[in-house]
């Protein structure tokens, strides 16, 4: 038996076929994989996401800690709530996880990193946080609610006692704002608007139910996975890993190079690959001929070396198959994916695929 | 729970197999499988004329999530795929033993069919798994 969320009885009441993730029971799918998918293009749909793993530093050296942990530059934070998205790096540029930072105090920051890396990601984050004497407090306590579509928030802010629901109604997008013991940020993973909130494990079932009452779709960790692919967002441990840089994944804007004084780990090993010039580099993949993509799928490209899929599946808003692909520098505008011994054609694309419901390609 | 129509055969590949008036035998994946597999969105039928062992792969169904083979429940020489699968393969969620058929196929062997699990046993197979 895997654990288990403060959602895992209310998602058996709903319906929900439940998997392993990452040592965690969570529901795949309520039924049907590709309506949930639609329901967040078009509507409103919510995800149990309270596996994943909190971590607040706290400290008079936050601020200085961060600026060394992560690749991205935490002094963009400047307004109280403000999120950043960055990549932890190794010292040789692998990316060891990716997460969201907000600046809740100027001497407590609030990280969201990858469940299935939380062991590394907090033995990491404590080693690295001794000099700087910062204290590392995970929140195992807090349930984590996505809810994530065009509907999303006007279903949403009704169900929000009156501290939270001022703050979430006047919230710019990646902010987010804390009153009483819940968090609400606008921020998400699926290309729609929306909100995320972490809020006290005992009111989950509660707050969870009324969404429910009030149209948004239970949605599994199924279609997230198509959700996120559609609007270009890595997967951790698919897209990247302690083996790639950043610069190879996409990810080269979550790099803030200046100001070049800055010395955050990885630094040495980014600056000169980006000086050598990366020999591959990562981009989205639109199925020309009928099939499916899928994870690990070799890319040919003419006249280069192999290329792969990192992240493919079928795009339900599309209706056709879309990856992420690691490929050669050179690579142009098409090349061919082996699927099942067979070349088919494929359209290189720079993701994403689909914004706020609307196709970004052709 | 799934259903598993009494009038057919199935395999522990989790197809099952309508023996037609006219000799030929009609193949395609249970409602357990389509139902383990979740919504389809792309299958690949063999060419007609190919000849098939039992076990030997021949289609490929592919979910959201992942592909998996079709494996032939039984020998013989396929004499239709259904082509309409190819703008349509929910219809194999839909309807998995009726328009969600796959292949149809001129046995080798007459009695082919007797090697496989009646609707009981397969139930029982699937609990058990």
């Amino acid at each position: 038996m895997g654990r288990r969320t403060p959602l895992y009885d209310a998602h058996r009441a709903m319906g929900a076929k439940l998997v392993d993730f990452a040592g965690w029971d969570m529901p795949i799918h309520y039924g049907s994989q590709i309506e949930e998918h639609h329901s967040v293009r078009r509507d409103a749909g919510m995800f149990d996401v309270s596996h994943m793993t909190v971590v607040d530093l706290v400290g008079a050296e936050a601020r200085p800690f961060l600026r060394y942990l992560l690749a991205n530059n935490v002094d963009k934070l400047r307004d109280k709530g403000k999120a950043l998205y960055s990549c932890m790096l190794n010292q040789q540029g692998g990316v060891i996880d990716d997460l969201i930072v907000y600046l809740l105090e100027e001497s407590w920051f609030r990280l969201v990193v990858n469940s299935a890396t939380r062991d590394k990601d907090l033995q990491w984050i404590t080693t690295q946080a001794e000099a700087f004497g910062v204290d590392v407090i995970e929140q195992p306590h807090l349930a984590m609610i996505a809810v994530q579509g065009p509907n999303a928030r006007s279903k949403v802010l009704p169900l929000l006692d009156e501290a939270n629901r001022q703050a979430a109604a006047d919230l710019k997008p990646f902010f987010g704002e804390e009153h009483g013991d819940w968090f609400v940020a606008r921020t998400g993973y699926t290309g729609e608007d929306g909100f995320e909130i972490m809020l006290p494990e005992d009111q989950a079932v509660g707050f969870w139910k009324a969404l429910a009452e009030a149209g948004v779709t239970p949605c599994g960790l199924g279609c997230r996975d198509t959700l996120r692919l559609e609007a270009g967002m890595n997967l951790y441990g698919s897209d990247m890993d302690e083996t790639v840089s950043p610069l190879v994944s996409g990810l080269s804007w979550t790099v803030a190079w200046s100001p070049e004084e800055r010395d955050f780990i990885g630094r040495s090993a980014l600056d000169k690959q980006r000086d050598a010039g990366p020999a591959e580099k990562f981009v989205g993949l639109v199925l020309e001929d009928k099939g499916v993509l899928r994870n690990h799928q070799r890319v040919v490209v003419e006249g280069g070396a192999d290329g792969q899929v990192t992240s493919g599946s079928f795009s339900p808003t599309l209706g056709r198959s879309i990856a992420l692909a690691r490929v050669p520098s050179m690579t142009g505008e098409a090349c061919q994916v082996e699927v099942r011994d067979k070349l088919l054609a494929a359209r290189v694309v720079k993701p994403p695929f689909v914004r706020n419901g609307k196709s970004q390609i052709e | 729970m799934t259903e598993t129509p009494a009038d057919l055969r199935y395999s522990k590949n989790h197809e099952w197999a309508r023996a037609n008036q006219d000799g030929s035998v009609t193949i395609g994946i249970t409602d357990h499988a389509q139902d383990q597999l979740g919504d389809l969105v792309y299958v690949e039928v063999p060419e007609q004329g190919r000849e098939v062992e039992a076990d030997e792969a021949c289609a490929v169904v592919e979910s959201v999530k992942a592909a998996s083979d079709v494996y032939s429940p039984i020998a013989g020489t396929v004499i239709e795929s259904n082509e309409d699968l190819a703008d349509k393969p929910e219809v194999v969620n839909q309807d998995a033993y009726g328009e969600g058929w796959l292949i149809r196929l001129k046995p080798a062997s007459s009695d082919a069919m007797n090697a496989l699990m009646d609707a009981d046993a397969y139930r029982e197979f699937v609990e058990s798994e």
